[in-house]
């Protein structure tokens, strides 16, 4: 949407009176991570991107598992039996993150590469010259909405897609093992999502190219692997980023996926890793 | 006070700033000049940090920008590139700038009344003409209430308006005791608001002086004349360090001898004057002189085939 702007009736001709500080007022005056951290989640609020990635990653989560549990209720009577047996009153309902993680990194990229695109960095960079509080600032405010977005999302999700199956009897509950596990990791995967999509924008410093990393890295590199004969797969693909973020979702596990926590602890070894990369470079180049 | 010291910045193997050493004294406004390509921005964004040196250093009030603990209230800086998220509207971009330092929403508003933003501060920074941009670039360097500004072609996009206004407010910035260094291409504007000037050439300093200094150097004793006596005048006029040139039948051109001097000698004689005329070189003549030899990119006319 373009929108025209009436040109200002230029600045005030009654002479120029630039407004003092008073000394105490400028003896206030300093960065602090804090002040920072205020900073960037003001940024992140005041951009129309910021809501509607936001939005997408939680409809998509909620939308497609309402419209799961929904039409397997209604179909169920009509389903094969193979069908009926392949149906996961779990994992099913809750797909929509693997649209969601995509939603989220897009926006962790937005975040810092935006910045990059149309020169806002060097205003960020300029206010904060130390740099890396910028950074963890992003990281701290943009891990955090993730977390208490998705979180509740994918419960709220979980308990809605149940309420429909029970329909048919047909539900799991929260106190079945793994269950309570597997909808709070998708809050803890996309998390690591958005500290990833942070990293991969403060490392490529341009939109198309990190949104491009992102989708390499999540979707494409585990597809790609997956056509590796059987015995190197199985010994290679749980240890890629997301097969090993995913393992904290799975229902099953053997030996071609790690264990729920390791996995996890693996893929938040991989955003660690870029996050050090991203904090290096942030510091050694030119703005 | 921004204290540079052979400042060195190469990108890749080109020099864009090559031994640069200079001082830029508070309370006084002091123009940047060179031609494109010098160096100026360059420079500029070593000063706040943006760009580290290749070489040498450069420090604002006796440290280096990033060690002071209140930046903004340190250096205010309008840069050459745009530096605003076209999807913010202006006042958000102020007060996020303003929290990373504790500035208050108070003096958003002011400073936003000052640049004449106010009917615009909530709309999106996308839509702004080149001068509003300007207009909100400048309120960000005045956040902090730096005791040293940096503002780089700030005239760039102003209407007439604009400028006068931008000229009155560097002056009062600096009547204030603050370091005011503004960047431009313009001699002429510069003349106008600037007491000290440092021009730059292919990244080295060719000249660090005064204004004055500058405009009297430009001024050279040229005069041209026009008298019914042409010829006789000439005779009596030449001499050691005085050319003179014959124009036409009655004109004549003088170098080396001032106005005054050729009308009392002219008097002396009787010899009726009709124009009398000293020729200054202009202020861009004389910049162009200087930095002739440092051109980085000329431009050279050809004629159509
Ligand atoms: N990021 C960069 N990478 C490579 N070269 C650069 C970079 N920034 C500047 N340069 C080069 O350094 C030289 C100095 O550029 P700079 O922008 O500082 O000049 P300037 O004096 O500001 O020119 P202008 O009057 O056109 O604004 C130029 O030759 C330019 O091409
Ligand atoms: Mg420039």
């Amino acid at each position: 949407m373009t929108s025209t702007i009436v040109p200002p009736t230029g600045p005030a001709d009654a002479g120029l009176s630039i407004p003092e500080m008073t000394t105490d007022e400028a003896a206030r005056l300093r960065v602090t991570q804090a002040r920072v951290i205020r900073s960037e989640w003001l940024k992140m609020r005041t951009l129309r991107s910021s809501w509607l990635t936001l939005s997408l990653a939680v409809a998509s989560i909620a939308g497609v598992g309402i419209v799961i549990a929904w039409s397997t209720a209604n179909d169920w009577n009509n389903m094969r039996p193979r069908e009926k047996a392949h149906f996961n009153p779990l994992a099913d309902p809750l797909a929509g993150f693997n649209l969601a993680q995509l939603a989220i990194g897009v926006l962790g990229v937005l975040l810092v590469a935006g910045e990059y695109s149309t020169g806002m960095i060097r205003a960020s960079l300029g206010a904060v010259p130390k740099r890396l509080p910028v950074l963890w600032a992003k990281l701290g405010v943009f891990t955090t909405i993730t977390l208490v977005t998705m979180l509740p999302t994918a419960v709220i999700t979980f308990f809605i897609s149940q309420r429909l199956l029970s329909s048919r009897h047909i539900q799991t509950t929260w106190s079945t093992p793994t269950v309570a596990r597997t909808v709070i990791g998708i809050g803890l995967y996309l998390t690591v999502a958005a500290a990833l999509g942070i990293a991969l924008g403060a490392i490529l410093r341009n939109v198309a190219g990190a949104i491009a990393a992102l989708v390499g890295v999540l979707l494409v590199v585990p597809v790609v692997a997956s056509a590796l004969p059987q015995t190197w797969g199985d010994r290679i693909n749980k240890w890629l980023p997301s097969n090993a973020g995913q393992a904290l979702l799975s229902v099953s596990s053997d030996n071609t996926t790690l264990s729920p926590w390791r996995g996890f602890a693996v893929f938040c070894g991989y955003a660690v890793l870029a996050l050090t990369a991203a904090a290096i470079l942030l510091k050694r180049r030119d703005a | 006070m921004i204290d540079a010291r052979g400042l060195v910045k190469e990108y890749g193997a080109k020099l864009a700033v090559d031994d640069l050493s200079f001082q830029v004294q508070p309370g006084i406004v002091t123009g940047f000049l060179g031609p494109n390509g010098a160096g100026k921005s360059t420079t500029m964004r070593m000063i706040i940090g943006l760009d580290a040196p290749t070489n040498g250093t450069v420090t604002v009030n006796g440290k280096a920008y990033g060690a002071h603990t209140a930046p903004l209230h340190e250096v205010g800086a309008l840069l050459e590139a745009r530096s605003v998220h076209t999807g913010r509207s202006a006042r958000n971009h102020l007060l996020a700038l303003a929290a990373t330092t504790g500035v208050g929403t108070r003096r958003v508003d002011q400073l936003l009344d000052l640049v004449g933003l106010t009917d615009v501060a909530s709309k999106r920074v996308g839509g702004f003409s080149l001068g509003m941009g300007q207009r909100l670039g400048i309120a960000a360097a005045l956040l902090g209430d730096p005791a040293t500004l940096i503002l780089d072609e700030p005239v760039n996009g102003l209407d007439p308006e604009g400028i006068v206004w931008i000229r009155n407010l560097l002056k009062a910035l600096a009547r204030e005791g603050r370091t005011v260094l503004v960047s431009s291409h313009l001699m002429s504007e510069m003349a106008l608001t600037a007491d000290h000037l440092i021009v730059i050439g292919r990244g080295r300093l060719i000249a660090d002086v005064s204004v004055a200094e500058f405009t009297h150097r430009a001024s050279s004793d040229l005069v041209h004349l026009r008298s019914p006596e042409s010829e006789r005048l000439r005779t009596l006029l030449v001499g050691p360090g005085v050319h003179v040139t014959s124009l036409s039948a009655d004109r004549l051109e003088v170098l080396g001898m001032l106005s005054d001097r050729i009308g009392d000698i002219a008097a002396a004689h009787s010899i009726a004057l009709h124009e009398l005329v000293p020729q200054q070189a202009s202020l861009e003549q004389a910049f162009m002189e200087l930095t002739r030899d440092s051109l980085e990119y000329q431009s050279t006319t050809k004629a159509p085939s």
